[in-house]
């Protein structure tokens, strides 16, 4: 099949690689595609069409049409014209019940008509109602394009990469090429992109050019351009973004000017059987002819509105194609013109005269390329002395180079379609889009291009209206009785072609945080999982119970490392502070503890925390763990409003904490701290600096679970050091590792608020029970006039603690039931062995919140009584805590 | 937004690596009654123009800074730090 070897090539007859079709072996070159591979084979039909299984040939070979994409190594919609095969490769066609050649749903073709009108999907398969799920599960299997294969496990690496280019040259024809040799010559820092394995555009297809593109493409290199191949823009975006598909990276280019130097888009004709497979586009029948040495047909006839066709006619004789005719529009427009063959093109008849021919080059109007360029808001405009759309209006930085500009000759304007009444004449190729569609659709009332476009769906399909909108907007402007520039475009949005879901995302991106004693937690049998993006345990055993049972009865110890510190320094940290906090630092004594939760100014609770004082001018400030960054951002985004004196750092990161709690932690503080433990010289809320088994540490007496406890705050590389002295020294009080669920536990039973559990957007301090926390005689604070208005209308809701007498659990987020409505929920809820009952906190209206007071809850679809308990469950004068 | 916005301090780089935090707005120095204490927190001006707003540079230097910009183009007029 391949014509003896010629010069320029681009095959390497002494190289070949063996992929397989339909699991059939096919041998190429080494510069073959596939589709050029199959073609040399003997295959001619390589797709079929969307809606009617239409066969499809070859037709662009330059990787724009939709007529040849299969499903290559599982990777369905690949355009196999222009993908080159490697050893091994599974090749396998789509969008078939059956075979390429035996397609048994090609019957839609013969007798969809009555079923497939135009907006077919709003029309039929709708009555009767019932066979709905028949006809749903039929039109499933025949809707889309190629299959994924749910089982691939392959997992494609992607990148994403950034990059900067003075100039970017976006396509490496001929005056991409001299465009970026131009700016480089002129002392830019120019960087061309191109589709291709090389530069040189249509012209590498011209056996007369391809020497001058190559030697052009040297000097351009030369020149010190940057030249990346199989490089495309899939976008124009704000701030001249480009970002480049190169097959496993996205390349984002931020450019100071971008040249379109895209070229134009060769149209079809429309005329019926203008899809048999042999009717080609002129690139593709010269790509077969100069790239691989194939011969794409043995007679053909060439319709042509410019001197494209002519040439294309010039190198086909090369070829030793017989050219029967060449029909040139600007000599003479035919009104009727006939394709007809069944597996492929046979005869064309011109003007009822007829040609045998296996091969029809059309070359309709050279469409400028405009689609970066229409991202980019040009303007754009039709020309009716050429029959296409030209950019007019250019935004600053944005340049366009060649033919995209317009630059294209004095081709023939050819008619929108020629003759009707002979079969289909497709429109769209992609979606199987004809000429009767379009006057239904205009006869139904989609006059304006924008609803005719939606409802047949022309341009909406994989070649993105490369080859059909402007036969469409012709079309249109017909069939409703006006010109194209009253009709105007469709809007051109990026990606300007498909690109795969995986590169736009780029590499899987898990930030995943974990503390310096995670592995100890790993290795003693933690359940793992996500808190924002930290990594904490769960619990340690299946049971979670256990581990409450141990800190109340001797000794735990929890991994606190999440929570976000911060220390705030200078002179004015404490009247910063005030500032921040509802409640008041600057007269907390050194070596004391406060607690604080932090508002807006809307008054609502974002976060809660300890502050401690380590000197006048330096506090100790941490936070919920998601919360660190925020509230830090937070801190200093009010010093930079103020200006105050005093600076922060965060140091989340730097410090670890433990958390050692229960009735035997003294026992072992006795042990690992270098200091006096004692309850008098170190007392409940105070924070004290020592050493902890030899690491320096800060020491803060607190107690979130409600047991005797000290939260031991030292430098992170130490934490696993730190963590296996605990447990040594802890082993006589059978120390046990806690995880968050058994705190979860153990906090409900002091009714300890968690910001973002308890709380949510609307939550101030008065209405979440904590009025002790808030200073109104302070001057001002964040959040201060919000709740001082919150005060003077009175409380109108309560956070409260509630009991569940019949024992049954509601889940998190149930309703709080008054006279059938919902009036609140429920914010947390366990179940406490320590307490024997099912416990929980609860928003309910102000009337609802007193100690005793029963309300309804929403369990399972059914009302159940709380009891309002306003008091801690455990230990609720905070005795444990105190001794 | 695809821009390039110049911290005062790391010099232009990706917006994507900084947190726009709106426009610049006054807090008031007395209590506001309820009325113009719900316009201080909830209502911005929303300008269709040059407008000043607070940016943080997240991923590089953690400054707060502001910027002027135009939001119907995204040109930035001028970045520069609180007074």
């Amino acid at each position: 099949m391949r014509l003896p070897p010629r010069e320029h090539e681009l095959i390497d007859r002494s190289k070949t690689v063996t992929f397989t079709f339909e699991g059939e072996p096919v041998r190429a070159f080494a510069g073959d595609t596939i589709g050029s591979a199959l073609f040399a084979a003997g295959r001619r039909v390589f797709g079929r069409s969307f809606k009617y299984h239409r066969r499809r040939g070859l037709l662009c070979c330059s990787g724009q049409c939709p007529n040849c994409m299969m499903t290559v190594d599982g990777v369905p919609n690949v355009r196999v014209c222009v993908r080159p095969p490697r050893e091994g490769t599974v090749v396998k066609a789509q969008n078939v019940v059956g075979s390429l050649d035996r397609d048994l749903m090609a019957v839609t073709d013969r007798i969809g008509g009555p079923f497939t009108p135009v907006g077919f999907y709003y029309k039929t398969f709708i009555r009767p109602r019932w066979a709905w799920p028949y006809y749903e599960k039929f039109l499933r299997n025949a809707a889309g394009l190629g299959k994924l294969d749910p089982h691939v496990t392959e997992r494609r690496r992607v990148d994403h990469e950034h990059a900067h280019a003075e100039v970017l040259v976006v396509g490496g024809g001929q005056s991409g090429l001299e465009a970026a040799l131009a700016h480089a010559r002129a002392g830019r820092q120019v960087v061309l992109i191109d589709e291709g394995p090389e530069p040189g555009g249509h012209q590498l297809a011209n056996r007369e050019r391809i020497m001058t593109m190559r030697s052009l493409a040297a000097e351009t290199a030369q020149a010190g351009v940057e030249i990346l191949p199989f490089a495309r823009a899939i976008g124009l975006y704000e701030g001249n973004l480009v970002p480049v598909d190169r097959g496993s990276t996205l390349v984002k280019f931020r450019a100071e000017t971008v040249v379109a130097a895209t070229g134009t888009l060769e149209q079809p004709l429309v005329f019926a059987g203008n899809d048999l497979p042999g009717v080609m586009l002129p690139a593709g029948a010269r790509r077969l002819a100069n790239y691989w040495s194939l011969r794409p047909g043995e007679r053909a006839v060439v319709l042509t509105v410019d001197d494209r066709g002519v040439e294309t006619a010039r190198e086909l004789e090369a070829a030793g194609v017989e050219i029967a005719e060449v029909v040139d529009y600007r000599e003479r427009v035919p009104r009727s013109v006939v394709a007809k063959g069944r597996k492929q093109v046979r005869s064309l008849t011109v003007d009822g005269k007829r040609f045998d021919c296996d091969l029809v080059v059309m070359s309709g109007s050279p469409q400028p390329n405009y689609g970066l360029l229409a991202h980019a808001r040009a303007r754009v405009e039709f020309d009716p002395g050429r029959g296409i759309f030209v950019p007019v209006e250019l935004p600053p930085g944005v340049e366009v180079a060649g033919e995209a500009s317009g630059d294209v000759g004095s081709p023939a304007v050819p008619p929108p379609s020629h003759g009707e009444g002979e079969g289909k004449s497709i429109v769209c190729f992609c979606e199987d889009v004809t000429t009767k569609d379009f006057k239904d659709a205009v006869a139904e009332g989609f006059d304006s291009i924008q609803l005719a476009k939606r409802y047949t769906t022309a341009t909406m399909g994989p070649c993105q209206g490369r080859l059909c909108h402007l036969n469409a907007v012709r079309v249109a402007a017909r069939e409703t009785r006006t010109d194209e520039g009253t009709i105007g475009t469709t809007t051109a949005r990026p990606p300007t072609s498909p690109v795969s879901m995986g590169l736009l995302a780029g590499r899987p991106h898990e930030a995943a945080k974990r503390t310096s004693m995670h592995h100890r937690h790993k290795d003693m049998g933690a359940t793992v999982f996500w808190t924002g993006s930290w990594r904490r345990p769960h619990s340690y055993s299946a049971d979670p119970q256990a581990e409450v049972r141990a800190v109340h009865e001797s000794l735990g110890v929890i991994d606190v490392s999440t929570l976000g510190k911060l220390l705030v320094k200078g002179p004015d940290a404490g009247a910063f502070l005030d500032r921040l906090y509802p409640n008041r630092f600057s007269d907390l004594k050194v070596g004391r503890i406060r607690y604080g939760v932090l508002t807006n100014d809307a008054g609502r609770i974002f976060d809660d925390g300890t502050v401690a004082r380590l000197a006048d001018d330096e506090f100790y400030v941490t936070t919920t763990s998601t919360g660190a960054d925020g509230v830090f951002q937070w801190f200093e985004w009010w010093n930079a409003v103020w200006h105050m004196d005093v600076e922060l750092a965060n140091v989340t990161g730097a410090v670890a904490a433990v958390n050692v709690t229960g009735p035997n932690a003294r026992k072992l503080m006795e042990r690992v701290f270098d200091g006096d433990v004692g309850n008098e010289a170190f007392a409940y809320l105070d924070a004290k600096r020592g050493h902890v088994a030899g690491v320096p540490a800060l020491i803060l007496r607190i107690g979130f679970v409600g047991e005797l406890g000290y939260e031991l705050h030292f430098p992170s590389p130490h934490g696993e050091h730190v963590w296996d002295a605990l447990f040594e020294h802890g082993a006589e009080w059978n120390a046990t590792p806690f995880g968050l669920e058994p705190q979860r536990i153990l906090r409900l039973e002091k009714t300890h608020i968690l910001v973002g559990q308890d709380t949510d957007a609307e939550s101030n301090p008065l209405e979440a029970a904590m009025p002790w926390i808030v200073k109104l005689d302070k001057d001002d604070f964040i959040g201060k006039w919000a709740i001082e208005h919150v005060q003077e209308r009175g409380l109108r809701s309560l956070l409260v603690g509630f009991e569940v007498p019949s024992g049954r659990m509601p889940v998190e987020g149930a309703q709080v039931v008054v006279g059938g409505k919902s009036a609140g929920r429920v914010t947390s809820v366990r179940y406490s062995e320590q307490v024997g009952k099912v416990i929980g906190m609860a928003i309910v209206p102000i009337d609802l919140s007193g100690e005793g007071t029963t309300f309804e809850i929403r369990i399972g679809g059914e009302l159940d009584q709380a009891v309002v308990r306003t008091q801690p469950f455990h230990d609720p004068e905070g005795a444990k805590l105190r001794s | 937004m695809s821009f390039l916005l110049t911290c005062p301090h790391c010099g232009p780089r990706e917006v994507e690596e900084f947190r726009c935090a709106g426009e610049v707005t006054t807090r008031p120095t007395e209590r506001p009654g309820l009325r113009e204490l719900n316009e201080y927190v909830f209502f911005k001006n929303n300008v269709a123009g040059v407008h000043r707003e607070w940016w943080y540079h997240r991923h590089g230097c953690g400054t707060w800074f502001l910027a002027e910009r135009d939001t119907t183009t995204n040109r930035v007029v001028r970045t520069e730090l609180p007074a």
